[in-house]
C-alpha cells in the first residue's frame, strides 16, 4: 500500500512537471504577447516593460526561473490586474467556484442516489423508466443549454431567482448549482441502479431475506451500503465534469469564479493567469483522482491496490 | 377403456434408438454474433427509435440546406430577426411569423413586407436559420465522426500492441499512458486550441489528443484477457503468425467492445466541440457549428429565442440518440449479458 502511494505520488509530480513545461512552451509559442495586444508602445518603452517582466531574457532562462518559482509555490504575477499575484487572484475567486461546485455535486449525487435506488427497487416499472429517462436527459443535454433554459424560464420569465451576477448572496448560487447538478445526478443514478441490482441478487441479500428482514431493512442496511462504495470511483470523473461545467456556467450566470477568470485570461492573452489556472486545475484533478483511488482501497477491502497498473 | 394391446399389430411400433452421433446436434439454426446482436437490439425500443432519429438528423444535415429556398450564407438585412413561419402550420396559430415587438404581438413578416417563409426564422443578419442549423449539424457531425474514428484507430493500435506484446513494451507504453492519463483533458484541449489556428482540424486534433487513452486502456485489458486463452494458444501451436492471430482471433472477439466504446466517444466529441465553440474557442465565423449557433442564440435569447431553440433541440436530440443507441449496443454486444 505504502509502495503504491509513493509510486502514485512520483507519477503525480512527473505529470505536473510535464503539464507545467508544456504550458510554458505553448504560451511562449503563441503569437502575440499580453503587452503587444494591450497598447502600442514605442520600441524603447516596450523594451523597458519587457525587461520588467523578464520577457527579454532567453527562453531557457525564463523557463528555469518559472520552474524555480513554481517549486516555491509562486505562480507569478498577472499582466492585466495591476501585477496582482496569480495565487492571490485564484484564491480570491476560488470560494465562489467551490460553493457552486460543491452545492451542485451534493445536490446531484443525493438526488441521483435517490433516483437510482427507486429505479433498482422498482425495476422495470414506470418508476424505473422515469428515472432512466431523467438520467439519459441529464447526460445528454449539455450543461450550457440546460443552464440557459433555467436562466430564461426561472429567472427572466418568472423572476423567481436572480438572473446572474453575484449580488443576491446565496440566492444567486441556486440556479448555477442546479445547472451543475444535472451531470452528477445522471451519473450517480445510473451507477447506483446498476450496483443495487447487482447487490440485490447476491447471496447475502437472499440470506437476509430468508432470515426475515423486511424490505426496507434489506434495501438500506444491506444493499445500499454496499452499492455506495463503488460510487467513490466516479467521483474523479465527476469532479472533472464539474470543472468543465463551471467554465461555461460561470460565464452564463456572470459569476466571478475561477472558470470565468480563466476564459477571460485566454481572451486577453494573460500568460501568467492561464498558466497558473491550468496548473491549479491540473493539481485539483490529479489530487482528487489520487485520493479517490487510495480511499477506495481503504474502504473496500476487497480491492487490493498493488504495484501493477489497474 | 381397457385396450386390447394384442389387437395392435406389432409393426406399428418402432424401436427408438438413442443415436450418440446426434447428441450434439443443435436444433436451432446457429446465429452469428451479429445476427444475435441484431435480434437483441431489435427488441430495444429506445435504441431503434434512436437509429431513426439519427438517420433523420444525418439525412437532414445534408438535405436540409438544399431543400430550403434560402442560402445559409446570404445576408438579407431587411429580413433580419424573423420568427419561424411554416406554410400550412401558420393557419393553426403556430409558426405563423408572429413575434413580439416592443411588448406587442405583431406579424413581423407582414410588417417587414416579407412574402417568403423562413421555417426556423432568421438571425440578426437575416440569414436563414433552417439552412444554418443543418449546416452546423453537418460540421458538428463531421468533427464527432472524425474524432471518434481517430480515437478508435490510435486507441486500438496502442492498446493492442501494448497488450499483445506485453513485457518491456507493455511496461514502457503503460508508463506513458499513466502520465498522460493524469493530464486533465479540458486543460490540454484549451491549451492546444490557443496554440493552433482555430478551425475544424484544430478541434479534431485537440479532442483526439487525449481521447484515445480510454480506448487504449480498454483494448489492452481485452487483449490481455484473450491472448492466453486456449483457442489462441491452439492457433499459435499450429503455427499461426502474430498478424493472423490478431486479425482472425483477437480482433473479432473485442470488436463489440470497440464499437460500444466508439459509440460513446461520438457524443462526447459532439459535446466537446459545442462546449469549446460556446466559450469562444471553437470555430470562428463564418464557419458555424451547433455550438457556435447556440452561442449566438444565447446572446439574444431575450428577444429572439428561436435562434437558440432549434440548434439546441438538434444538439440535445443528437446527444440523447447517440447515448441511447450506445446503451442499446452495449446490451446487445456485451457477451457478459448473454443468457
Amino acid at each position: 500500500m505504502t509502495k503504491y502511494i509513493i509510486r502514485r505520488i512520483v507519477y503525480m509530480f512527473i505529470t505536473l512537471f510535464l503539464i507545467a513545461t508544456a504550458t510554458f512552451f505553448l504560451m511562449k509559442a503563441l503569437p502575440g504577447s499580453p503587452i503587444s495586444s494591450a497598447s502600442k508602445l514605442p520600441p524603447s518603452q516596450l523594451a523597458v516593460v519587457e525587461a520588467k517582466y523578464g520577457l527579454d531574457q532567453p527562453i531557457p532562462v525564463q523557463y528555469a526561473k518559472y520552474m524555480l518559482n513554481l517549486a516555491k509555490g509562486d505562480l507569478g504575477n498577472s499582466f492585466q490586474f495591476k501585477n496582482a499575484s496569480v495565487t492571490e487572484l485564484i484564491m480570491n475567486r476560488l470560494g465562489v467556484s467551490v460553493l457552486i461546485g460543491s452545492q451542485g455535486l451534493i445536490l446531484g449525487v443525493a438526488l441521483g442516489i435517490l433516483l437510482g435506488m427507486i429505479a433498482a427497487l422498482r425495476q422495470n416499472t414506470i418508476w424505473d423508466y422515469g428515472s432512466t429517462l431523467i438520467a439519459i436527459i441529464g447526460i445528454s443535454i449539455p450543461s450550457f443549454v440546460f443552464a440557459t433554459l433555467l436562466q430564461y424560464w426561472l429567472a427572466v420569465e418568472w423572476s423567481i431567482f436572480p438572473v446572474g451576477l453575484w449580488k443576491d448572496g446565496w440566492m444567486s448560487s441556486i440556479l448555477p448549482s442546479i445547472a451543475l447538478a444535472m451531470g452528477p445526478l445522471a451519473t450517480a443514478s445510473r451507477f447506483i441502479r446498476t450496483e443495487m441490482i447487482e447487490v440485490l441478487s447476491s447471496d447475502y441479500i437472499t440470506l437476509a431475506k430468508s432470515k426475515g428482514a423486511n424490505g426496507f431493512e434489506i434495501a438500506f442496511k444491506h444493499a445500499f451500503r454496499n452499492a455506495l462504495i463503488p460510487l467513490i470511483t466516479v467521483l474523479g470523473p465527476l469532479a472533472a465534469g464539474l470543472l468543465t461545467g463551471s467554465l461555461v456556467i460561470e460565464q452564463i450566470f456572470a459569476i466571478p469564479g475561477i472558470g470565468e477568470q480563466f476564459v477571460k485570461a485566454i481572451m486577453s492573452n494573460d500568460f501568467s493567469i492561464i498558466m497558473g489556472t491550468t496548473l491549479f486545475f491540473s493539481v485539483f484533478l490529479i489530487v482528487i483522482i489520487f485520493v479517490v483511488d487510495v480511499l477506495y482501497g481503504i474502504i473496500d477491502p476487497r480491492i487490493r491496490l498493488s504495484g501493477g497498473s489497474k | 377403456m381397457s385396450l386390447d394391446l394384442k389387437k395392435i399389430p406389432a409393426e406399428s411400433f418402432e424401436r427408438v434408438h438413442i443415436d450418440s452421433s446426434h447428441a450434439e446436434r443443435i436444433s436451432k439454426p446457429s446465429l452469428s454474433f451479429w445476427q444475435d446482436a441484431w435480434l437483441r437490439i431489435r427488441k430495444n425500443k429506445a435504441a431503434i427509435a434512436s437509429i431513426f432519429i439519427l438517420a433523420f438528423i444525418i439525412i437532414m444535415a445534408f438535405v436540409g440546406p438544399m431543400v430550403s429556398p434560402h442560402d445559409a450564407e446570404t445576408q438579407t438585412i431587411t429580413h433580419a430577426n424573423l420568427p419561424p413561419k411554416v406554410p400550412g402550420l401558420e393557419k393553426l396559430g403556430i409558426f405563423d411569423g408572429v413575434g413580439t415587438l416592443a411588448g406587442k404581438e405583431v406579424d413581423l413578416y407582414e410588417m417587414k413586407k416579407v412574402d417568403t417563409y423562413y421555417w426556423f426564422g432568421t438571425d440578426g443578419l437575416g440569414r436563414d436559420m433552417f439552412s444554418r442549423a443543418w449546416e452546423g449539424t453537418q460540421i458538428s457531425l463531421l468533427i464527432a465522426f472524425v474524432a471518434a474514428l481517430i480515437d478508435m484507430v490510435i486507441g486500438v493500435a496502442y492498446g493492442g500492441i501494448s497488450g499483445y506484446y506485453g513485457g518491456r513494451v507493455d511496461d514502457m507504453m503503460q508508463r506513458v499512458v499513466e502520465i498522460l492519463y493524469g493530464i486533465p483533458t479540458l486543460v490540454i484541449v484549451i491549451l492546444m486550441l490557443l496554440f493552433m489556428e482555430p478551425g475544424v482540424t484544430a478541434i479534431i486534433i485537440a479532442i483526439t489528443l487525449t481521447g484515445w487513452i480510454g480506448m487504449s486502456r480498454i483494448v489492452r485489458g481485452q487483449v490481455l484477457k484473450f491472448k492466453n486463452q486456449e483457442f489462441v494458444l491452439a492457433s499459435r501451436t499450429l503455427g499461426a503468425s502474430n498478424g493472423r492471430i490478431i486479425s482472425k482471433h483477437i480482433l473479432p472477439n473485442i470488436l463489440g467492445v470497440i464499437i460500444i466504446n466508439t459509440m460513446f466517444t461520438i457524443p462526447t466529441a459532439i459535446f466537446f466541440e459545442a462546449f469549446l465553440s460556446f466559450i469562444g474557442l471553437g470555430l470562428q465565423a463564418p464557419d458555424a457549428s451547433l455550438g457556435t449557433l447556440i452561442n449566438d442564440g444565447y446572446k439574444v435569447i431575450r428577444f429572439q429565442p428561436h435562434i437558440l431553440l432549434y440548434p439546441s433541440i438538434i444538439l440535445s436530440l443528437l446527444m440523447i440518440a447517440f447515448n441511447l443507441l450506445g446503451d442499446g449496443l452495449r446490451d446487445a454486444l456485451d457477451p457478459k449479458m448473454k443468457d
